[in-house]
């Protein structure tokens, strides 16, 4: 192929191609470090088996666990899909600006929401490894599978997954706006929904404004969700779907906020000075 | 442009051909500081041209908007016949930059990273290209290495194998043989007079070494405060200013002698 037939390839709108390339990318980096694949299974792992302490010590001393086996286990799961999911996102974009790589990308035929895409596949890769080994430990040791949720698990995932990209989304903005000053909103930030989002208590259990600040919330659909598989064993569609229609809302509203910051990026001559 | 050297006559016809690279009225100010001051200049198809100028005149500045990184405040930009303003995407898998300051991941050896741009650029063959590239620019030992492990010299080799993965019509190189010895620096040069002549490549340098640009460019745009201060071949600059090198040349204007 010459240059000229690849470049009128490269003119297209959308590339698999090119998303996929920065996939491998990040596998690349992923598969050439051993102890960063350890990493992110590491802190999933420490939190199901204190989680998994607690909840045998509550099962005993609390009726609320009691009855609702393994609750607080599938919360931590939960939980770290959520905080992993974001933060799967938000490292992938943060290795481009550690390697001041990211005008070497803007000046090929990337889009950003190529870009953005491949980040979004990386989270789920990145999540997974980060969570199945816990959830499989949760089984081994504690008899505890988050797999009989059953259906709701594959919802509960998607939605927390997304909420994660919106988060990433906006954090990835800030640290492309402000510089490297910003990383720590990557590790930092998905802790300031936690208390709203019931994770390990039901939202009732809020002051009342702050019930209204967790139901804005995906995130509280789905814990409470969860509870309500476990403790009725019911599926509750409604509130599914109303956090799944504030997802979409946040991941466009973050998605336009990151092309907007990527804009000011270019304005103001950000993509040659990141990393410095 | 405050003035303009008399044309030797050794730039291609301008008129044989629309200009790969034109810009127009270009204007950029970070805050109150004018980094790029109403430059005008054209670069013909086949054209080795070069930008020089001290530190923050605006060299950095111009190719980064030419490149698409950075928008300016007003003007107009065209490369390869397409507003790079309004149609970037229809000219950036026709061009690449080398620069030193972007770097390629570091823990990524030089094969994968070649490989990662190859398929951004959709090369169909990358294997072979990465072989090509490998054996023209002696990259062959260090293709398995992690880019983060070589030395500068090396980096800069492999940040010039990047920006030819997509046989680029124009290439933007920033400061090509900066870190590099005069032994590799010099083989680079006959490397990218080769590339040029063989593909009609055109290439607009930024660089400090004058030789270097006396040897490989038949433009010299020098910039001085955001603007085009001199503009022309180098020989007929350095007759101009009746010197006997451009490194002469680039002193007298850097140091306001040419008004004397």
């Amino acid at each position: 192929m010459t240059g000229r037939e690849s470049a009128r390839r490269s003119a297209a709108a959308f590339s698999i191609a090119r998303t996929g390339a920065m996939v491998l990318r990040y596998v690349y980096i992923l598969r050439g470090s051993w102890p960063r694949i350890i990493e992110l299974a590491y802190w999933p792992l420490m939190q199901m088996v204190m989680w998994g302490f607690i909840s045998k010590f509550l099962a005993t001393n609390s009726s609320w666990v009691a009855q609702g086996a393994g609750v607080l286990i599938g919360a931590v799961l939960l939980w770290d899909v959520l905080f992993r999911g974001q933060l799967g996102f938000s490292v992938s974009f943060l290795e481009e600006m550690w390697s001041r790589n990211l005008a070497n990308l803007f000046v090929t035929p990337l889009r950003p929401y190529e870009f953005v895409l491949s980040l979004i596949i990386m989270s789920v890769i990145r999540t997974l490894i980060g969570v199945l080994p816990a959830a499989l430990l949760a089984i081994l040791f504690y008899r505890y599978s988050v797999f009989d949720l059953g259906l709701p698990l594959i919802a509960f995932f998607f939605l927390l997954m997304m909420l994660g990209w919106a988060v990433g989304l906006v954090i990835t903005a800030v640290i492309l706006r402000f510089g490297l000053g910003a990383e720590s909103l990557a590790w930092i930030a998905m802790f300031a929904i936690a208390p709203m989002s019931g994770v390990f208590y039901p939202v009732a259990v809020l002051p009342e404004w702050l019930q209204a600040v967790a139901w804005a919330l995906p995130s509280a659909y789905v814990f409470e969700g969860m509870r309500a598989v476990i403790f009725d064993g019911s599926m509750q569609l409604d509130s599914l779907v109303t956090a799944l229609l504030l997802n979409i809302v946040y991941i466009a509203a973050a998605g336009a906020f990151f092309l907007y910051t990527f804009h000011v990026a270019r304005r103001d001559g950000l993509l040659m000075s990141v990393g410095e | 442009m405050d003035d303009q050297a008399a044309g030797d006559g050794s730039s291609p016809d301008l008129c044989a051909s629309a200009p790969s690279i034109e810009v127009r009225g270009l204007i950029k100010s970070y805050g109150a500081v004018r980094a790029v001051d109403g430059i005008d200049f054209s670069i013909a198809p086949g054209e080795t041209a070069a930008l020089l100028g001290a530190n923050g005149a605006g060299k950095t500045t111009t190719i980064s908007i030419l490149i698409g990184l950075l928008v300016p405040d007003s003007g107009s930009v065209t490369v390869l016949g397409e507003d790079m303003l309004r149609h970037r995407y229809r000219v950036l898998g026709r061009i690449n930059l080398s620069s030193p300051y972007v770097d390629l991941p570091r823990r990524l050896t030089v094969e994968e990273n070649l490989r990662v741009f190859g398929n951004i650029y959709g090369i169909k063959d990358i294997p072979r290209r990465i072989g090509e590239l490998a054996e023209e620019l002696d990259l062959g030992p260090l293709l398995g290495r992690p880019s983060g492990q070589l030395s500068s010299g090396q980096r800069s080799r492999v940040a010039l194998a990047k920006a030819l993965i997509n046989r680029p019509e124009v290439l933007f190189l920033d400061e090509p043989t900066a870190s590099l010895d005069p032994d590799t620096a010099d083989r680079i040069r006959t490397y990218l007079a080769a590339y040029q002549a063989r593909e009609n490549a055109t290439i607009l340098m930024a660089s400090h070494n004058m030789a270097e640009v006396e040897r490989m460019c038949s433009l010299v745009m020098i910039m001085k405060a955001g603007r085009i201060v001199r503009e022309g071949a180098p020989r007929s600059l350095i007759e101009h200013f009746g010197r006997t090198t451009l490194e002469e040349v680039f002193l007298d204007i850097a140091r306001e002698k040419a008004a004397q």
